[in-house]
């Protein structure tokens, strides 16, 4: 299988919206600022409602995580989140929905994070289709290797979609090339072995991890898992560029709504105080 | 993404990681690195003959292999014209096939340099042949296990912490196997660097199919000899459960490309396949991918994983070995479903005929067996089937009691009626909660 391709050869930076994004915040000289939401958490307006407020205190592109039955990288607090929308009877369609919304009413770069199988069922282009048509600008995989991804690739190139893939501290240096050449936007780099959930300290694994994909060709990497406060953002932010947070943002969502996430997301920007 | 042709004539030791178009290995890229370091630590150990001597050794002075082949003529008299054997991994130590696997991926696991091992168990079977395997050589071992399942199989909890392993109830998803499984994986991503999964069956990512099937092929090869010995001649069929299937890839891989020899998987079939309610991933024929393989898959329309059900524990998974995935769509094996009902009906015919208490999954096999007997009709006369016994049925005697209401004070028992009748008004304990209509 190739995983080399056109888009490859000719980084996107115009064609791919999450690198516009990523670079637009890299040129006011800061990190890009990543946030996660389940797509509808806890219903479908407050989920939209959240999402905008994540762009309205500074996230330069937003996840949007499709709710999964099996969701073997998220740790308690996303997995419970999620499961509480699968059991109010979600249906994947709502995921473009959301989509299109959040792209309406932001400037935000509009990802979904999605196990894939979800994209499987429906078919590699009929998602890619219909994510495209919403607006989105791609979607991350997180149980997804490029090495089984033939058939995003090429439905994500024919509909001009970024599709980012994981690197992780236990990669090898021939599996983070094939990474790095797989991936569109970003290459999310995994801070830790682990799953997804806050934690005190960052993995001093990250800036390895980010360093590898570089040195492999990356010209943007986010890092995330475990980042939840101001200052892993800028710790972070000093060698990647972008920060991603998601369970932190769960957790202020579920305990305080879309305005809480307002106050988190102005908090670990930094948007408080200038916007 | 492999090339089928050349693949009619031999199905044996197909490696990884595809069969046909199902395989592979979907799972986060934090993982990928120990899959490589088990691939290549089981290709360098199959390669080695210290690494062999000791696993035959382990084999024969441990679980106490050859398991027998055991003719069981009134249960087959009963079932239809055909002879029935058993391949009677029931004797095993530890009581099912389960120990075959445990015992090499443990070796591998220590060829690795790892010190702890984790697992998923639904009937407790595989949990409890890992944490005897983790006693044996002195490891650390964590079992996962769906909360429905450690009531379902209580017993089974205990035998596993009397042998050291801790016991982790998983309380989300429909918490059965499968939601084990998830639970050990977000183990074994954290941990890796001292843990070794150790899966139980022949699915999840390359290189478990093929690795978990190469460590019990002894059980068809053994029966392979063991019924050229006794009879002169091959089976007409072999018959097994499946549920992720490695005690039929065991037994199906003796006679893989033996095309005289018919091979019979039979998924759980709960209370009907019409009715939801079952775990025959085959049998509804629907592919996407879950834990690491593609394969058929038990999902809704938007591809949500369909919670399995049946009353065996161990038959309770919504997807299944990627290989008899390959199998049934070239036609090579047959897989069917088995309702409860009819499992429960051979589970007391064997009981009843042959003086051996079957493990209920297990009970599948037997149920197909018969009803594949009786579908020969006349020209069934001198046919023989091998029925892999995969387990013994103690830790199933609870809900074997709830099921036949054998139990004092259940005063609707059709099989104990006279007990009831004598007993019954004075029989002190209420019948305890199985869970197994829940």
């Amino acid at each position: 299988m190739s995983t080399t391709t056109a888009a490859d050869k000719h980084p996107a930076t115009s064609a791919s919206k999450t690198a516009r994004a990523i670079e637009a915040a890299r040129s006011q000289g800061r990190a890009a600022f990543v946030g996660y939401l389940p797509a509808g958490y806890p219903d479908k307006a407050t989920s939209i409602a959240a999402a905008i407020e994540l762009a309205r205190n500074g996230a330069d592109v937003i996840e949007i995580g499709v709710p999964y039955s099996d969701p073997v990288m998220d740790g308690p607090v996303i997995q419970q989140a999620t499961t509480e929308v699968l059991a109010r009877g979600f249906r994947l369609p709502e995921v473009f929905e959301i989509v299109e919304a959040v792209v309406e009413a932001t400037d935000a770069a509009v990802l979904v994070m999605t196990y894939y199988n979800l994209i499987d069922r429906m078919g590699a282009e009929e998602f890619a289709s219909r994510l495209a048509a919403a607006g989105g600008a791609g979607a991350i995989t997180p149980d997804l290797i490029p090495d089984e991804a033939g058939e995003w690739i090429a439905a994500t190139d024919r509909h001009g979609l970024d599709r980012v893939f994981l690197t992780a501290p236990s990669s090898s240096p021939e599996r983070v090339e094939k990474i790095v050449a797989a991936s569109r936007g970003f290459v999310y780099g995994v801070s830790v072995m682990g799953v997804t959930g806050a934690r005190d300290q960052v993995s001093d694994a990250a800036e390895r991890v980010v360093a590898a994909a570089k040195s492999a060709g990356a010209e943007r990497v986010c890092v995330g898992l475990g980042v939840s406060t101001r200052s892993h953002v800028e710790e972070i932010g000093r060698y990647a560029d972008g920060v991603i947070v998601g369970t932190a943002l769960v957790t202020a969502l579920r305990d305080g709504g879309p305005s809480a996430v307002a106050a988190l997301t102005a908090e670990l920007t930094g948007a408080g105080a200038s916007r | 993404m492999s090339a089928p042709a050349e693949e009619t004539q031999k199905y044996r030791d197909h490696e990884g990681p595809y069969f046909g178009s199902f395989g592979g290995r979907w799972m986060p890229e934090s993982l990928v690195a120990a899959l490589d370091e088990v691939e290549r630590t089981f290709r360098e150990a199959k390669a080695d003959p210290a690494f062999i001597a000791e696993f035959q050794r382990l084999s024969r002075d441990y679980t106490g292999r050859p398991s027998l082949l055991t003719e069981v003529t009134r249960f087959a008299a009963e079932a239809g014209p055909a002879r029935m054997f058993l391949k009677r991994e029931d004797l095993n130590h530890t009581g099912s096939h389960k120990i075959n696997n445990v015992l090499g991926q443990a070796l591998l696991a220590q060829r690795m340099g790892k010190t702890r091992l984790i697992a998923e168990t639904g009937a407790g079977q595989h949990g409890v042949a890992t944490a005897t395997a983790a006693a044996l050589m002195g490891m650390e071992c964590v079992v996962y296990m769906g909360s429905a399942d450690t009531k379902r199989q209580a017993l089974n909890v205990a035998r596993m912490r009397l042998l050291g392993a801790e016991v982790v109830p998983v309380d989300h998803g429909a918490q059965t196997l499968k939601d084990a499984i998830n639970e050990a994986l977000r183990d074994w991503v954290a941990s890796v660097e001292n843990t070794h999964y150790l899966l139980g069956t022949v699915a999840g990512p390359h290189p478990f199919p093929e690795m978990v099937r190469w460590f019990h092929q002894i059980i068809g090869e053994e029966a392979r000899e063991q019924i050229l010995s006794m009879e002169g001649r091959l089976p007409d069929a072999v018959a097994a459960c499946v549920g992720g299937g490695s005690n039929a890839m065991g037994l199906f891989h003796g006679f893989l490309d033996d095309p005289e020899v018919a091979l019979y998987g039979f998924e759980a079939g709960g209370d009907g396949v019409e009715t939801g309610r079952h775990a025959s991933a085959i049998t509804l024929g629907r592919s996407g991918v879950l834990h690491g393989a593609r394969s058929y898959l038990m999902q809704d329309e938007d591809g949500q994983t369909v919670d399995s059900h049946s009353i065996s524990a161990g038959l309770d998974y919504p997807s299944v070995g990627p290989e008899h995935a390959y199998l049934a769509e070239t036609g090579r094996a047959t897989y069917e479903p088995v309702t409860d009902a009819e499992c429960m009906a051979s589970f007391e015919m064997l009981c009843r005929t042959e003086g051996i208490i079957p493990a209920i999954e297990s009970a599948h096999a037997l149920a197909g067996a018969a009803r594949l007997s009786r579908s020969w009709g006349e020209a069934g006369e001198g046919k023989i089937i091998i029925i892999n016994l995969s387990g013994r049925g103690d830790k199933d005697v609870e809900t074997a009691a709830e099921w036949f209401r054998l139990l004092p004070g259940q005063k609707n028992d059709p099989v104990a009626e006279t007990d009831t009748a004598e007993n019954g008004a004075d029989g002190p304990s209420p019948a305890p909660e199985t869970g197994v209509q829940a």
